[in-house]
């Protein structure tokens, strides 16, 4: 306790900081809220609509993180094991992996619309590639002798690769994922700045535009730290899963 | 190393198998051109048919020519000239300060103190959520722009360069020291070459972070560049123009990328890394 209290304490001298500059009018309200009204105006969206907002972004978010993580994994697995598909599928990723995922963005407003499959599709081809990538390599990596000694004990090829190409390739995998998720909240912040009627994202460019200045601050306070307690919560689960490590 | 089964003296293989192997290796490197070639007369072919509303695909040909005459009218490169602009500088502005405070965090502790807990919960925030706060306090112009870019793009930075400096071996920086070298000379002759691939490393991740943002801002703010062009192409329900937004975003993120991994090899050629294979994709 003590000792994240001294870890943290940087955070509270800031917050102090932040709190006085403004209480004393060094830094105008319209510049920088003071902290404690943004905490007030934060309390008031909650009232109103900020976990109906908040809920439709991290469901938006979390569906097309799920289906990028499916289908992601398979296809770099399958893309390490089978030739024909690695064939098949490196040219298609070389030639997506180096662009600005944001530059969708567009793409799917004139293909699907401004509904919420349009930001569900751009979070997960963006989420896609990251982690593709990172399982075809993790798979490719696999220990050539673990396979060797698997079939030489008489493992047939789907044994060979749910026994022991997936557990060895995970921790890879798995640090795929949470570079996707971090990409994931971007992805869907940023699109629902541009394109949207509803959601976090769309809630902070609202209030920006509309001039309330704190409720704006406390709206991307929110969602930055949804972010990192996404991040926080996913890497207990990681350490969690690869506990039989070691 | 001797192949076991095989007869003693090595008998030449079967001309059949010398043919299927040069045939491998002809499909392995011919086929993913072949791939993108057949890709693109699919495109074409079906765009021709109508089989896809035109508005939802134009033909491959309509982009290439929109490309075209994007190149010849100047816009093309009016735009990516600005996008780049505003990335680069950016860029460097996150690369400085970032690597910098990363050094600092590492060898001053007062330092490390006080911005642990904000890179710890930077790093993984969305930063792209504090755009209409960078609008508010910098405008609607190139400042603002440049500004959230490198926001954005800094964390990573910083937390690999903390990360790199961290883990240089505490041996050789005593070995220098032994050797009675000044502090100025370590930092500069043995922590920083040490800490170099990481850094770099840590630099390729905040490139594409930083290409992704200066789209994002483009389309929230305008202000030219290639993704307020290709937003307004969207909005006026213009299909090729955004087709030829991707494709010209798609070429310039592979030069940039590509860029940064042949600067990496130059700056690493003294490394053990140079030496081994390349990573795949």
């Amino acid at each position: 306790m003590a000792a994240s209290l001294r870890r943290y304490m940087p955070l509270l001298l800031i917050a102090a900081v932040w709190e006085a500059v403004t209480r004393v009018g060094l830094i105008t309200e319209l510049t920088l809220p003071a902290l404690s009204n943004i905490i007030v105006a934060f309390w008031n969206l909650l009232m109103q609509d900020l976990l109906y907002q908040t809920s439709r972004s991290i469901m938006r978010g979390m569906s097309a993180l799920a289906c990028a993580i499916v289908f992601g994994t398979a296809a770099g697995i399958l893309m390490a094991w089978y030739k024909p598909v690695r064939i098949l599928l490196k040219p298609v990723i070389q030639c997506f992996y180096p662009m600005p995922k944001s530059a969708l963005i567009p793409l799917v407003i004139i293909w699907i619309g401004l509904g919420d499959s349009s930001k569900i599709t751009l979070i997960f081809i963006g989420c896609l590639l990251p982690i593709v990538v990172s399982s075809f390599n993790a798979a490719r990596g696999v220990d050539q002798v673990l396979i060797w000694s698997a079939r030489g004990m008489g493992a047939s090829e789907s044994e060979v690769l749910r026994e022991i190409v997936v557990p060895a390739s995970l921790p890879e995998i798995l640090h795929g994922i949470r570079v996707a998720l971090a990409l994931s909240f971007i992805l869907m912040v940023s699109s629902e700045l541009i394109i949207a009627n509803d959601g976090i994202g769309f809630l902070i460019g609202f209030l920006g535009e509309a001039g309330d200045f704190r409720g704006m601050f406390a709206g991307a306070i929110t969602i930055s730290m949804i972010g990192f307690l996404a991040d926080r919560l996913y890497l207990a689960a990681t350490n969690r899963l690869l506990a039989w490590r070691e | 190393m001797a192949r076991i089964g095989q007869p003693a003296g090595g008998a030449a293989p079967a001309l059949g198998e010398i043919v299927r192997e040069k045939a491998l290796w002809l499909f392995e490197t011919l086929g993913p051109f072949a791939l993108i070639g057949a890709a693109l007369i699919a495109w074409e072919v079906t765009a021709l048919q109508k089989a896809i509303d035109p508005f939802l695909l134009p033909a491959f040909s309509t982009v290439v020519m929109r490309i075209f005459d994007d190149l010849i009218t100047g816009k093309l490169l009016v735009n990516a000239a600005l996008t780049l602009y505003r990335a680069l500088v950016a860029f460097g502005l996150a690369a400085s300060i970032g690597v910098l405070l990363g050094i600092l965090m590492a060898r001053v502790v007062s330092v490390g103190w006080f911005f642990d807990p904000i890179v710890s919960i930077g790093l993984p925030a969305p930063k792209i959520a504090l755009l209409p706060v960078f609008m508010l306090w910098f405008g609607l112009f190139d400042l603002a722009k440049i500004m959230m870019v490198a926001f954005s793009a800094s964390f990573q930075i910083i937390a690999t360069a903390w990360a790199a400096t961290r883990s240089v071996e505490r041996e050789i920086i005593w070995s220098a020291r032994s050797l009675g070298a000044t502090d100025r000379q370590i930092l500069w002759q043995v922590i920083l070459p040490a800490a170099l691939p990481q850094i770099l490393t840590g630099l390729q991740i905040a490139m594409p972070i930083c290409l992704i943002v200066v789209l994002v801002t483009e389309m929230v703010m305008g202000g030219e560049g290639l993704g307020s062009a290709m937003l307004r192409s969207a909005r006026f329900a213009d299909s090729p123009g955004v087709f030829a937004g991707i494709i010209e975003i798609g070429l310039l993120g592979f030069a940039v990328i590509k860029t940064m991994e042949i600067v990496r090899r130059r700056l690493l050629s003294w490394h053990q890394e140079a030496a081994r294979d390349e990573t795949t994709v």
